[in-house]
């Protein structure tokens, strides 16, 4: 089995693994990723509570720092990146990503949809009354 | 809420003594595994049921357990089926024989078990029996855990059957919506076993599914690359992607139901601002890709007979491949159709119609596929190839009432009618049952060492079929003539010589069933004339076949190097051709045996059931139990065995002179 | 000719035909990648609870919305303990890797207690809204709102149990190659929990305060 992990070390990564580096180096890249995390953490919350930016901007910019953020936790602490050896971590978080946006975005056009052509049950039910 | 007894919600008046049926059906029941029980450890069989079966975590005997739960759960369906059509046959003016609350049990029954406890563990037996030794492999990615899925999802199935004799089942359909799902409206705990049994056995498929997909990613012997793959592991690998994405939301929906029945939440409610249409929503986003998880390996079963019983490699794989992962990825935006008629506007329900009717297409793709493959071949009319042929037949009739049902004007007119009855159990039986029984004839000897007769095969077939018409066709015409489902009587005089022949159609199929029942018999009785010698009893294509049947527990000695598609036919020639040399056998290791999966689903019972009767101090019980086990599973030090070279050279020989003595009489003649 | 080349590529793949495969992967990979497609479908799940949250955030049935019971500040506590249990448990992989007992039992104390630390401040949270009679009875917004958060902390009470057991396997066993595989999956289990935290906290957080 070893020479076969050898052969694959090079080929293909599981998920999580990084590449063979020095203790140091790699402490330095979880630290670079919390530095990371912490700053946009910092200024979403920061965003939330200022009336310094315009208002209409606010959401916008907080799910924007927010898909960032996962970005920085995906690379710096689950190591998902885009190396010819990650391709097939990388497609299964493609097509799991393509499902919740599927099921988000699906679920919240139909249900809006829904609620405008039917009133919700409770004021049918009031209006039966 | 907490109940005042040690048990909960549980008294002696859970048992329905006052209704013959169920408590007839369950005295039956308990006697026949009463006496399968007492015949098992009389014979002295406890001990290698034990090690053989119930801790093998071998993906052939798990994948036959599949297997048999699912035969076993379609005779239960089954009967749920026939006594509806028999109902329905004689309850014109009439309360026919069964109760309204009886006969509502039966159809949520009928579906529920019919959908999650036949339909899933036959396509998902046949993967896990089929795929590794298609890739050339010795096991899947988790053996354990391959374990573990199937013991839960059979608890899923004793729950639904324990409520035939303690309690009720749900009374709201197969998918219970809300608000009659809600307390309210069903204060038993029929919904209770519904919720808990899919809640655990969603847990097993989720289990099966994550392992299916790393085995045919991850676990493929040398040379095996992804386009020389058989269809059937290409089938396997969307269907089971279709499994990791669509069953979390399934779990979540019914997470979400259980939350209001339990402690009072208010996501579907009537009142606290609760919305049902939001299950709805959610429920069919898992239940659209649900159809897809269950007929994508039925198609790859198919491409696999069509193409062995023609003489042929397959027409068009590349499309066939296209095909496959296009429907993996669209059965994901059509959910909406099964609500067409619950308030979206125009524009909504216009886009989800052309997407249904867009997914149409590479299904018509691969029957096209399909008749090109038995083009100018030499076709053998087997009985796996009749199951073919007669689904294709079949399944155009009902993906084409699909399609007419994918536009919304006119499903406004048929929905929840009989004709949509009628369209889903065309696809669902002539595309998934007959394919999962065209796999059943076709790897049997596989997965045993003897053919199925072929004399009782074929008469099921033709019984099924023409049952199949005849039970279904009429409900087509009584959908038309305005008969809504779930009907448990009707005053409408037209409907009914309709439904007369249609319970005629059912009793043509119970006669199939039998014909199958008789086919297993005399196939066990007459095994030695049966026998296949050689592993090879089709002249097959694909690796499969490469092995002895059985197939020993490492399934092949050496790691068969794959060079081209139609992995095994390449050998079969290259063999003739240049003779073949003794390889350099080696010693195996094996994963070793665990009780882990059946425990844990013992807990998982346990659980379950406390649950449904809020009996709080044995839901801890079950869920401190299912812990241990798996840590207890996680501290043992050995998690493998060798098998010694000598062994591996004595069974692997013993099958390649088998095959020799077959080819130099073939020769001699 | 012809013929033979058609018999050799059935399919007429061309090129296709030419591609090999190395055989099966490790073990590593083998389970690594397992995981981290039941991480993904963790992900499906948690979607259908942001979807349902995301339906129902207007219907509070009269009772409180978001803004008036949101209280950011302990939110952002939540926050630094969940993102620096995550770094720890990045330090607990390294000496995982390097075979240090000392440092792999530190830094997984370290993200237990911070995990810890998280999960005493949410339920702190829930008691308060629940004593205030925000509860999730209250109305659907509420139950949405307590469904989602609380399937989040209840990964990570599973996740803190997963901890302990692993602490205890590794004490005992040492870092055997099974007990190393199991580790990199808890490591993925724990990262990807945060992941869903920034989800959370930003959608309905910071979302439902700023609206």
């Amino acid at each position: 089995m070893s020479e076969l992990d050898e052969v694959h070390r090079r080929l293909e990564h599981a998920p999580g693994d990084e590449e063979q580096v020095s203790v140091r180096l790699r402490v330095l890249g979880y630290l670079i990723g919390l530095a990371l995390a912490i700053v946009l953490t910092a200024t979403s919350f920061f965003i939330a509570g200022t009336d310094l930016v315009w208002q209409p901007s606010i959401p916008v910019a907080i799910i924007v720092l927010a898909i960032a953020q996962m970005g920085v936790h995906l690379v710096f602490f689950l190591h998902i990146t885009t190396g010819a050896d990650n391709t097939n971590n990388v497609m299964a978080l493609a097509f799991g990503l393509l499902i919740v946006f599927l099921v988000i975005g699906g679920s919240l056009w139909i249900m809006a949809n829904l609620n405008q052509h039917m009133l919700p049950m409770d004021q049918i039910m009031q209006m039966q009354r | 809420m907490s109940g005042r007894t040690m048990l909960g919600k549980l008294t002696w008046s859970a048992i329905p003594f006052d209704q013959p049926i169920p408590l007839l059906a369950g005295a039956v029941v308990l006697v026949v595994i009463l006496a399968v029980l007492v015949w098992v450890v009389v014979a002295g069989h406890l001990p290698d049921l034990w090690r053989e079966w119930i801790t093998s975590v071998d993906h052939k005997r798990i994948g036959v357990m599949y297997t048999l739960l699912a035969c076993v759960m379609l005779l239960r369906g089954f009967s749920d089926a026939i006594m509806m059509r028999a109902q329905q046959a004689v309850a014109f003016h009439s309360n026919g024989f069964l109760p309204p609350e009886h006969y509502n049990q039966i159809f949520s029954a009928h579906g529920t078990i019919m959908i999650f406890f036949v339909a899933m563990p036959f396509v998902i037996g046949l993967m896990n029996l089929v795929v590794p030794l298609q890739l050339g492999v010795r096991d899947v990615a988790f053996p354990t855990l391959n374990s573990v899925g199937f013991w839960l999802t059979a608890t899923g199935a004793l729950l639904v059957n324990i409520s035939l004799v303690i309690g009720e089942f749900a009374r709201t359909g197969w998918l219970p919506y809300p608000p009659l799902s809600e307390l309210t409206y069903s204060p038993g705990v029929g919904v209770d076993y519904y919720l808990w049994s899919l809640e655990i056995s969603g847990v097993g498929t989720l289990v099966a599914g994550i392992n299916l997909v790393t085995t045919v990613l991850k676990i493929r012997t040398k040379g095996m690359s992804y386009m020389r793959m058989p269809m059937f592991c290409w089938t396997t690998l969307a269907s089971n992607l279709l499994i990791i994405a669509a069953f979390p939301i399934l779990t979540a929906t019914l997470a979400m139901l259980i939350l209001d029945r339990y402690l009072g939440f208010h996501f579907f409610t009537n009142d606290g601002g609760g919305n049902v249409m939001m299950f709805m929503n959610l429920i069919w986003a898992w239940g659209h890709p649900e159809v897809y998880i269950l007929v994508l390996p039925a198609f790859g079963i198919y491409s696999e007979v069509v193409s062995t019983f023609s003489g042929k490699p397959l027409f068009g794989y590349r499309s066939m491949v296209l095909a496959t992962m296009a429907i993996c990825v669209i059965s994901f935006m059509v959910w909406l159709h099964h609500f067409f008629t619950m308030g979206a506007g125009p524009d909504v329900n216009a886009i989800f119609g052309i997407a249904s009717m867009i997914i149409a297409v590479p299904t018509g793709v691969k029957i096209y596929n399909w008749l090109f493959t038995m083009f100018a071949g030499r076709i053998r009319f087997s009985t796996p190839m009749m199951w073919s042929i007669g689904f294709m037949v079949t399944f155009i009739i009902g993906g084409l009432t699909g399609v007419l049902v994918a536009v919304p004007p006119a499903d406004f007119l048929l929905h929840n009618s009989l004709f949509l009855v009628a369209h889903f159990h065309n696809v669902i039986i002539g595309g998934v049952l007959f394919g999962a029984f065209a796999g059943y004839t076709y790897w049997f000897p596989k997965a045993f060492g003897f053919r199925l007769h072929e004399g009782w095969g074929i008469a099921s077939f033709w019984f099924w079929l023409i049952g199949f018409y005849v039970a279904f066709m009429p409900l087509y015409a009584v959908g038309f003539l305005g008969m809504t489902r779930r009907m448990q009587h009707f005053d409408v005089a037209e409907w009914r010589p309709w439904l007369a022949i249609a319970s005629i159609g059912a009793g043509l199929v119970l006669v199939g069933i039998l014909c199958q029942i008789a086919q297993l018999v005399v196939s066990i009785r007459r095994r030695a004339e049966l026998r296949d010698v050689t592993g090879d009893p089709w002249d097959g294509r694909s690796l499969e076949w490469a092995t002895a049947s059985p197939p020993p527990v490492f399934n092949f000695a050496i790691l068969p190097d794959v060079t081209g598609e139609d992995a095994y036919w390449a050998m079969k020639r290259r063999a003739r051709d240049e003779g073949e040399h003794e390889p350099a056998y080696g010693p195996i290791d094996m994963p070793r045996n665990s009780p882990t999966g059946f425990v844990c689903a013992f807990f998982a019972t346990v659980m379950g059931f406390a649950l449904i009767w809020h009996i709080w101090w044995m839901v801890g019980l079950g869920l401190l139990g299912a812990f241990a086990t798996f840590v207890v599973f996680a501290w043992r030090d050995h998690d493998e065995y060798e098998i010694p070279a000598d062994e591996v050279a004595r069974l692997d020989r013993a099958n390649l002179q088998a095959r020799r003595n077959l080819v130099t009489a073939a020769g001699s003649i | 000719m012809s013929l033979a080349v058609a018999q050799d590529d059935p399919h007429h793949l061309g090129v296709l035909a030419k591609v090999g495969h190395e055989g099966p992967a490790s073990k590593r990979i083998v389970t690594g990648y397992g995981f981290w497609i039941f991480l993904l479908s963790d992900m499906v799940m948690f979607s259908c609870f942001f979807a349902a949250y995301a339906v129902l955030l207007g219907q509070t049935a009269g009772g409180p919305g978001g803004a008036e019971l949101f209280n950011l500040n302990n939110v952002a506590v939540e926050t630094a303990c969940l993102l620096l249990s995550s770094f720890a448990c990045g330090m607990a992989s390294i000496a995982a890797e390097v075979r240090s007992h000392l440092w792999f039992q530190v830094a997984m104390a370290v993200t237990c207690v911070l995990g810890l630390a998280f999960l005493a401040i949410e339920f702190h949270e829930f008691a308060d809204l629940v004593a205030r009679g925000a509860g999730p009875s209250r109305s659907a917004f509420l139950s949405a709102f307590f469904t989602l958060v609380g399937c989040h902390g209840g990964h990570v009470s599973a996740g803190i149990l997963w901890l302990l057991t692993m602490m205890a396997q590794v004490y005992a066993k040492g870092f055997r190659a099974d007990i190393q595989r199991r580790f990199l999956c808890f490591a993925l289990f724990w990262h990807a929990l945060d992941i869903i935290w920034v989800a959370v906290f930003s959608v309905v957080y910071l979302l439902g305060s700023a609206a």
